[in-house]
């Protein structure tokens, strides 16, 4: 068969696209039951994780799925949870609220594990959580959103690992408006958490008799920030930025090319800049300015044991690098959710003797009262106090400077500046 | 700061922007127009682009000039390469039959991204601009190699004005674009042509990448924004029209920029999309076009 | 009714019951995905009626999905309304959206068409972003849980429960497809068919192609709007990511994958597409890898998608 441009076509024969639907139909019929489902239930725990392989969240699902891996290696090495493996099936969630769904059913109902844990993004897990809710399944979140704590989701919903967003901001209000200023400037991306952002700094500044004068919401896609630096207030003393995704580099020259050398005092998240080298030229700006960290991504003088031991386990040195490539940077301020989730599942199954499915009230119980968890390998980012309410964990939080494009710790909260009133009440709610 | 400088702030980074844009959308314009296929992939050629450069500039040693010269010369020359070899191998085979061809150009896209996910990684990755020189004026700074990627998108514009109006390469591609079957009759070699403005319109998608990865870094997922954006300049500008290519450009960089002005970002970004659209309500055959199609 | 046409009905009217009868026999996992997968047909369904048998292609079709999703769920959020009421008013809402677009959008032709409804949606999707205290932005809004079950004519619907869903999925899917059917074999179906064949002769014959345009983008543009209605209600989540240029994509997608201008290809490309993903992601991390070379050799194997190359070569009948 040849064509007006002169060319052969592919020709289709009966016989090729069979073959073709052949092969395509008995890929889609092999059930990964049949790969997952050899060990019998009771022999081990099966822990799903939706991780952000692809999509906007990737850079952090690979560092998500790296401290996994090294925390069920350890568990396992001591003898597993109750004398049982943990059995980890990860899959990508591609950071999107429909697949991420998808996954949390499948782990329900296909893999039938025992508990889902590791989404991160608010928008995924704004989908997925409610679901799983309505699935019966333990649902575990390492995103840092409040949705959970604002009484959104259901009693199967927990974040024992990580501190959610309205507590970190609200703890870091008092420092920001004694050390640097009353009067802010806000750039936050105009997409998920940028909002929670935006919300709870406000109010928390009107707490501390400050007031943010400016709002600058920059869309989610934008990849060049000069011309909406005009609209930030001259007068203002602090700019506090969040930014996400591949335009912070881009941002940070920028808002220095714009400045110069007199500028604001500067205090952003360090979600601006996790996975991203420091010492990048384009971040040279950011000297002597202010970031909130969970986690200190730069090993301090004052390191606790058990940062070097969980550093070790999840292959990050001091610079908060992958021990295996300098240029690998770690998401240091979120990944140890994971880890700290994960032992939260192995002390509250050890709590409740769990075994199996049918023992999951006596878990979901358990896991409300974890009640403190202290500085451990098993917490190595400090002291956690779980609310059996809200279901959400407590920590400290760090304000860090960047001193020669390294991270020092100049001030650590205390949990109870970062309390706030319970919203919701899931241990009365019926499982 | 003033009005004034504020808007003169606003239509540089316009300019900046139409710059890169004008080289994204004419490789685009030329696939479009030339060979009437959608090509869904045409962004990951730009994103492709500017992954190599990074790769380019931090394996060469000496001074980042170097290493920025050499990106602009290889990385446009090995993408056109893989648009060549994704021509020859997957669009010729189907004909180049426009709704096959949107989804073979989806799964190049997918096997792309994949790809570059796996190899270079999900971070955002600087490369070093050749220069470092920060202009200050009395309200602002502003970067100066922003300035020389408005300087060197021109240069480019009047190298790819004289190869399409006074090479022979030009004119057969626009005799393609005018008639293909007239083309063919006169013994062109329309596949030939086709290869090579496939592997052409991705090596300037390239070339853009190259230019804007010292101001945005490389990333896997950048190549949407530069794909609609072709789509819209190039129609917008009327399909077959440079200089309604470069136009349009202009009229959307610098809408976008000015409008930020006056607006919240977000909303200025729906006005100029809107205002952008009105184009095409009112001028549905886009601004130059030529002739009724 | 001719032979083809009997054969034709008979055939979709089969798929439909099997739809119906797989329940009792699939897994509890495949229930609940290809509940997903109907309500993303749908919406494919929708685009369908505009490209594959009208001959237009818009690149914007996920602002109808995603206005059917916030027309039923912002009063459900915000106002409390019951779920069959917000249901039928995001369908009437979407056939408003439908109208108003369609008189902008079909000044335009071909690709311009194609760019000013990209263009549009677009703009639509950052509205959602701009009014994000109502919407909730791209984070997007959890239903409450007391829309996850309601009371209607005297029956108590738990959308919790996975049959429910998936029977609900299956009644639209039929009421589309029926629709459809009945469309496409009446006089505007040729109607449609002449445009798409050659547009300055059907209006050099005397038909008024506009209208005609017109009502096929508001039937696509509500079909497509009672797909992101359903999908709202029936998954209780709400966000600016059903508004986004990928769902628009995913559409044309599903349709051409399937064969476009065939009523059953775009449920086909939705199953298809979305098991493939589904499968190859438990077996490897470089899915995507596969998905995109698969989508290549398809469309080597079968140039107009599954159903259009059968219809094609083997069942002309084939509606």
């Amino acid at each position: 068969m040849t064509d007006k441009t002169g060319n052969k076509t592919f020709n289709l024969t009966r016989r090729t696209a069979l073959k073709g639907l052949a092969a395509g139909t008995s890929l889609i019929l092999s059930p990964a039951v049949l790969r997952h489902g050899l060990a019998h239930a009771g022999e081990t725990i099966k822990l799903g994780a939706p991780i952000h392989r692809t999509g906007i969240g990737a850079a952090y699902g690979r560092w998500y799925e790296r401290v996994a891996n090294a925390a069920v290696k350890i568990i396992n090495d001591g003898g597993g949870i109750n004398g049982m493996p943990i059995e980890l099936i990860i899959e990508d969630d591609g950071t999107d609220p429909k697949r991420g769904t998808e996954v949390v059913e499948k782990f329900a109902t296909e893999y039938k594990v025992d508990a889902i844990f590791g989404q991160l993004f608010s928008h995924v897990v704004a989908a997925a959580a409610p679901r799983a809710g309505e699935l019966k399944v333990p649902y575990l979140m390492c995103s840092e959103t409040h949705q959970l704590a604002a009484g959104g989701f259901s009693r199967y919903a927990f974040q024992p690992g990580i501190t959610d967003v309205k507590s970190q901001i609200a703890s870091m209000a008092p420092w920001v408006s004694k050390n640097l200023g009353k009067k802010v400037t806000m750039i936050y991306p105009d997409y998920a958490f940028g909002y929670g952002h935006r919300d709870f700094f406000s109010a928390a500044m009107k707490e501390q008799g400050g007031e943010v004068s400016t709002l600058i919401p920059v869309p989610p896609t934008e990849t060049s920030f000069s011309r909406y630096f005009p609209q930030i207030d001259p007068s203002s003393d602090v700019i506090y930025h969040v930014m996400v995704g591949p335009g912070v580099l881009t941002f940070v020259k920028e808002l220095g090319e714009f400045f110069g050398s007199s500028h604001p005092a500067i205090f952003g998240f360090v979600d601006s800049i996790e996975a991203v080298d420091l010492a990048t030229p384009q971040l040279s700006f950011l000297e002597d300015s202010y970031f909130w960290e969970a986690a200190p991504r730069y090993a301090q003088a004052d390191q606790t044991e058990f940062d070097k031991f969980y550093r070790e386990a999840v292959g990050v040195d001091a610079n908060g690098a992958s021990t295996s490539d300098p240029k690998d940077i770690s998401t240091y301020s979120h990944m140890f959710s994971v880890w700290e989730t994960l032992f939260a599942i192995k002390s509250a199954m050890e709590a409740a003797d769990y075994k199996g499915v049918e023992q999951k009230e006596a878990f979901i119980e358990a896991l409300e009262n974890l009640g403190t968890m202290e500085a451990s390998n098993e917490h190595p980012q400090g002291k956690k106090v779980m609310d059996p309410k809200t279901h959400q964990a407590f920590g400290v939080q760090n304000i860090s400077q960047v001193k020669s494009s390294k991270m020092e710790v100049v001030y650590t909260t205390t949990i109870e500046e970062g309390m706030y009133e319970p919203e919701v009440d899931y241990s009365k709610m019926s499982l | 700061m003033g009005f004034g400088p504020f808007l003169f702030l606003a239509t540089l980074e316009g300019l900046v922007q139409a710059s890169v844009l004008v080289l994204t959308a004419v490789g685009l314009s030329l696939v479009f127009g030339v060979m009437r296929v959608v090509n869904v992939a045409h962004g990951e050629f730009f994103m492709l682009g500017a992954v190599i450069a990074w790769f380019v500039a931090t394996n060469m040693p000496g001074d980042p000039a170097i290493g920025f010269i050499a990106a602009l010369i290889i990385s446009p020359l090995a993408v056109g390469a893989v648009a060549y070899v994704a021509d020859r191998l997957i669009l010729t085979r189907l004909n180049y039959n426009p709704e096959a061809t949107i989804v073979a150009t989806i799964g190049l896209l997918y096997v792309i991204q994949q790809s570059v996910l796996m190899t270079y990684g999900a971070d955002a990755r600087p490369v070093d601009p050749p220069f470092y020189y920060t202009i200050r004026l009395p309200w602002f700074g502003y970067s100066s190699y922003k300035l020389f990627v408005i300087a060197a998108a021109c240069v480019l514009l009047g190298v790819i004005w004289f190869v399409l109006k006074r090479t022979k390469w030009g004119l057969l591609m626009r005799a393609t674009q005018f008639d293909r079957e007239t083309a063919l009759a006169f013994g062109i070699p329309v596949r030939k042509v086709y290869s090579f403005v496939f592997a052409i319109g991705a090596g300037l998608a390239a070339i853009g990448a190259v230019l804007i990865v010292p101001i945005q870094q490389a990333h896997y997922l950048m190549g949407l924004d530069p794909l609609l954006l072709s789509f819209t300049v190039v129609i917008i500008g009327g399909l077959g029209s440079i200089q309604g290519t470069i136009f349009a450009a202009i009229l959307i960089g610098l809408s976008d920029g000015i409008l930020s002005v006056f607006f919240s970002p977000t909303l200025a970004k729906i006005v100029s999309t809107l205002f952008v659209a009105m184009v095409l309500v009112f001028k549905p055959n886009g601004l130059f076009a030529k002739a009724k199609r | 009714m001719g032979a083809g046409m009997m054969k034709s009905l008979i055939l979709h009217l089969a798929v439909l019951v099997l739809l119906f009868l797989l329940q009792f026999v699939i897994s509890d996992y495949a229930i609940l995905t290809l509940t997903r997968m109907m309500v993303l047909g749908i919406f494919a369904s929708g685009f369908n009626i505009l490209f594959g048998y009208t001959g237009l292609l818009s690149l914007g079709h996920a602002m109808f999905f995603g206005a059917g999703v916030y027309a039923a769920g912002l009063p459900i959020y915000h106002f409390g309304w019951s779920v069959p009421l917000a249901f039928v008013f995001a369908i009437f809402m979407s056939f408003v959206a439908a109208v108003i677009i369609g008189v902008i959008a079909l000044r335009t032709v071909r690709d311009s068409f194609m760019i000013l409804t990209l263009m549009l949606a677009q703009a639509g999707y950052l509205a959602i972003l701009y009014f994000n205290r109502e919407t909730g932005g791209s984070e997007g809004l959890t239903m409450p849980q007391a829309s996850r079950s309601f009371d209607f004519l005297g029956l108590t619907i738990d959308l919790t429960d996975a049959a429910t869903r998936y029977n609900i999925a299956v009644l639209l899917l039929a009421i589309t497809i029926v629709v459809s059917f009945i469309l496409i074999q009446g006089r505007y179906g040729r109607l449609f068919n002449a445009i798409r064949e050659n547009e300055a002769r059907t209006e050099m014959l005397g038909y008024n192609v506009l209208t005609a345009k017109l009502f096929s983008f508001t039937v696509s543009g509500t079909i497509a709007g009672m797909a992101g209605a359903a999908y709202a209600i029936l998954f209780g989540y709400i966000g600016a990511t059903f508004a986004g240029i990928q769902y628009s994509i995913e559409a044309l997608l599903f349709t051409l994958l399937g064969g476009a201008g065939t009523l059953l290809g775009p449920l086909l490309g939705s199953i298809l597409m979305t098991t493939l993903i589904d499968r190859l992601s438990e077996v490897t991390s470089a899915y995507f890898l596969f998905l995109g070379l698969i989508l290549i050799a398809l469309t080597l194997w079968f140039p107009k998608g599954l159903l259009g190359t059968i219809k094609e070569k083997w069942l002309p009948w084939l509606t």
